[in-house]
């Protein structure tokens, strides 16, 4: 009763799997060949990430505090781009073509890295991976949400963010397996990253429909309720993006989205603290990201197949709940010899409860012509606010020191997160028009 | 497109990607091992760090066979035949037989960075895990105590996260500072207490207490000069990094930020007494913390003319006159034994 068959899957025609036997697969093929250009796309961009401080150090001679200063900027650019990806897919109605033209810049960008020997090419180089990246990012998560029934959002995004996490924990491995053969072989692991990235181009060519999602816009389909894109094959424009937030769900997820990114405090203060607090020495502090990502690769997919079943409101405010409890545990636990582990194991759960939950959750409420735009509004929006955070969060920290702004980090949250449970609240059905599918309501 | 077609396509993409990716590697790899041509002559023996030999210590920076290995000249002849350990580092620095090693190879799942405490004959002492990437390090002239600093670094280059992690080590009686920013800091005549506070590029004075750093703050950077015993430093002057004293104690070398936010330097040279600086001869941008040689001449490491993976190590006069000259190429972390 979840597959919510009045709005057929968008990838039937491509992957008639999907609906093969009257029971529904795990994931489409389509989400599968998606998951694995994320994993190999993952393993070529964290190589970079692994070996760039030691290059930048060790094998230019610089000193990367300017670096870190332009970072900011990057995510910046980035939140942009994924705007102006999401809306250019669904213009020219191929989602496929954008997040491949997005996947080539990024895999372009790997080579250059060798050509590029100061700071300021470097930086233009990797201002235009993450340009790659942004553009992608919606156009591939449209694509993921159009193959996939309605019902089975969660578990889809899930099972793809846990194929992209686990290319990002392969990276490392690949770049210090390359190093640990080649001495300094750092063109080496540039290089190898290029082609790990070329091979995800690859596949996204040869197993990725192309379209928008693979189908023709379906007339027949039942438009969610206040509709403000033209259901017949009509050029997407601007000002039906701008319209789109006139859609409650919609808007009531962005804003949600938008409060709690303001109160998310960003990954690295999150370590930090945690080292700072529990004193963790220092050969470790390089391996906490792992635990969290370990945890979000073991519970992506259950936290999306679970928020499919029991509503994705539940599961992406209960995430929210995890992760105020490790602010908790960080500013008021007593010094367990566990707290780094609970800490990481809530961080973890906190995004395999958040990161794919949300775009399924804004996949069901946006119609599939605009839905690259409208993953991208929410998207954009999610990552300004983070960024808002993390300088604010750093602003408090120095002014007030480490305790008193998590302290108010978690206040905001715990006043967002109520804020999200009353705006998200399951709403009575509209009596005159059919209501868009929506995940909380279901039991 | 069938699926039989497609797969073909997907193992010769397999095939040659994996083929070019392998070849890059056993390049890589193979160039380790193969003397670079037209570099300084090199032959394998004990370098000691003992004072008294007026020698001169760097790390091979050139790609072959000693690349990163501590080598040895006479002070006299930079250019002449060098002398090669098999201590391998990525920042050196030592003095009256005591050297610091930071050493970064890679690890099962992150990089494994160590600061290594060696004796004169190069043999370790002891080593300290570091929580980042090698950057700075000093021993203080009675090689008493060592210093360095790493940059610790963010999961991902999209994170707007980079901070430094200074430490002073005492090796007589091995206390470890692990991290400066516990110490009082007076600014302008203040207490000032701020959590963004990152310190780098230590220098120590003949007395082994007083030592000169970079600290940041707000943004900023100025020379502070610091009191180990105490564990206070106190604010001199804006727009100093990397600074490194002078024998004589007169002076402190340091890269001043061409303009603020742009990653250009130029190497600088400070009165202490009048805190008036001059800039050098040298022209380029240096991103390195400057050894003095004696106390009119300073050497530096730039990226190499022709090839960037290689790091050269020039000198200027250290009184703004002359023309910067090149000292010896292939080398990095300059230390004057003396």
């Amino acid at each position: 009763m979840y597959l919510a068959d009045r709005s057929a899957p968008s990838g039937a025609k491509t992957a008639p799997t999907d609906r093969g036997s009257g029971r529904a697969p795990a994931v489409a093929s389509t989400v599968l060949a998606l998951g694995t250009v994320s994993l190999i796309t993952d393993i070529s961009s964290e190589m970079v990430t692994a070996v760039l401080p030691l290059y930048l150090i060790a094998g230019l001679g610089l000193s990367p505090l300017g670096f870190g200063a332009l970072d900011g900027v990057y995510n910046g650019v980035s939140a942009l781009v994924q705007l102006t990806g999401g809306h250019l897919a669904d213009r020219v109605r191929n989602h496929k073509l954008v997040a491949g033209l997005g996947y080539g810049l990024s895999a372009l960008c790997k080579p250059l890295l060798l050509l590029a020997h100061s700071l300021g090419p470097i930086s233009v180089i990797l201002a235009l991976e993450r340009t790659g990246k942004g553009l992608r990012t919606a156009p591939r998560d449209a694509l993921i949400s159009l193959s996939t029934p309605d019902g089975l959002q969660g578990r889809a995004f899930g099972v793809h963010r846990a194929m992209d996490t686990t290319g990002a924990l392969l990276g490392p491995l690949a770049a210090f397996l390359i190093l640990g053969v080649a001495v300094d072989g750092y063109d080496a692991v540039f290089g190898v990253s290029a082609c790990v990235a070329v091979l995800g181009v690859v596949v996204l060519l040869l197993f990725v429909p192309s379209g928008a999602g693979g189908t023709p816009p379906r007339q027949a389909a039942a438009p969610p309720a206040a509709l403000p894109a033209p259901a017949r094959p009509n050029p997407v424009r601007l000002r039906d993006a701008a319209a789109l937030l006139r859609l409650p769900r919609l808007r009531a997820l962005a804003l949600c989205a938008v409060l709690l990114g303001l109160t998310t405090v960003s990954d690295a203060f999150v370590y930090l603290l945690l080292q700072r607090r529990t004193g963790i020495d220092d050969q470790w502090f390089p391996l906490l990201p792992l635990g969290t990502a370990a945890v979000f690769l073991l519970l992506a997919v259950p936290a999306g197949a679970l928020a499919d079943r029991i509503g994705r409101r539940t599961v992406f405010l209960t995430g929210h709940a995890l992760l105020l409890a490790a602010y908790g545990l960080l500013l008021w636990a007593p010094d367990w010899p566990a707290l780094p582990y609970l800490v990481l194991a809530l961080h973890g759960m906190f995004y395999a409860a958040t990161d794919g939950v949300l775009p399924a959750a804004v996949a069901a409420t946006v119609p599939e012509s605009l839905r690259a735009t409208g993953l991208a509004l929410v998207g954009t929006g999610q990552a300004l606010a983070r960024f808002a955070c993390s300088l604010a969060f750093g602003g408090a920290w120095t002014l007030w020191g480490t305790g008193p702004a998590l302290a108010a980090a978690a206040a905001g949250l715990l006043c967002c997160a109520a804020v999200a449970g009353h705006v998200l609240r399951p709403s009575p059905p509209v009596p005159a028009a059919p209501a868009p599918p929506d995940p909380a309501r279901r039991p | 497109m069938t699926r039989s077609r497609r797969l073909l396509i997907l193992a010769v993409a397999v095939l040659l990607l994996g083929g070019v990716g392998a070849a890059l590697v056993l390049h890589a790899a193979s160039r380790a091992d193969r003397p670079r041509t037209g570099g300084p002559a090199a032959t394998a023996g004990a370098v000691t760090l003992t004072a008294g030999r007026d020698t001169l210590t760097f790390l091979g920076s050139g790609q072959g066979p000693h690349r990163g290995a501590l080598a040895s000249v006479p002070a006299d002849a930079p250019d002449g035949t060098r002398t090669v350990s098999d201590l391998s580092c990525q920042r050196f620095h030592a003095a009256a037989g005591t050297g610091v090693c930071l050493r970064s190879s890679p690890g099962a799942l992150a990089q494994d960075n160590k600061a290594i405490i060696v004796d004169a004959e190069l043999r370790p002492v002891r080593s300290f895990p570091l929580a980042g990437t090698p950057s700075r390090a000093r021993v203080s002239p009675s090689g008493r105590f060592a210093a360095w600093t790493v940059f610790v670094s963010g999961e991902s280059y999209g994170a707007a996260f980079f901070s430094t992690r200074t430490a002073i080590l005492d090796t007589r009686t091995w206390k470890l500072e692990p991290n400066l920013e516990e110490f009082a800091i007076t600014m302008d005549g203040r207490d000032h207490r701020a959590q963004d506070v990152n310190f780098w590029g230590v220098t120590f004075a003949k007395d082994d207490d007083t030592f000169y750093a970079t600290l940041s703050t707000a943004g900023e950077t100025h020379l502070v000069k610091g009191s180990v015993s105490r564990r206070s430093v106190t604010t001199l002057v804006k727009n100093v990094e990397c600074p490194s004293l002078s024998p004589d104690e007169t002076r402190i070398a340091y890269k001043k930020r061409v303009r603020a936010g742009a990653s250009l330097w130029r190497e600088h040279v400070m009165d202490l007494g009048t805190l008036r600086d001059h800039p050098l001869a040298e022209k380029r941008s240096v991103d390195d913390q400057a050894a003095w040689l004696d106390d009119d001449t300073l050497a530096y490491g730039l990226p190499g003319d022709d090839a960037a993976d290689r790091t050269d190590l020039w000198t200027v006069p250290a009184d703004g006159s002359g023309t910067p000259r090149l000292l010896t190429s292939g080398a990095s972390s300059p230390a004057r034994l003396g």
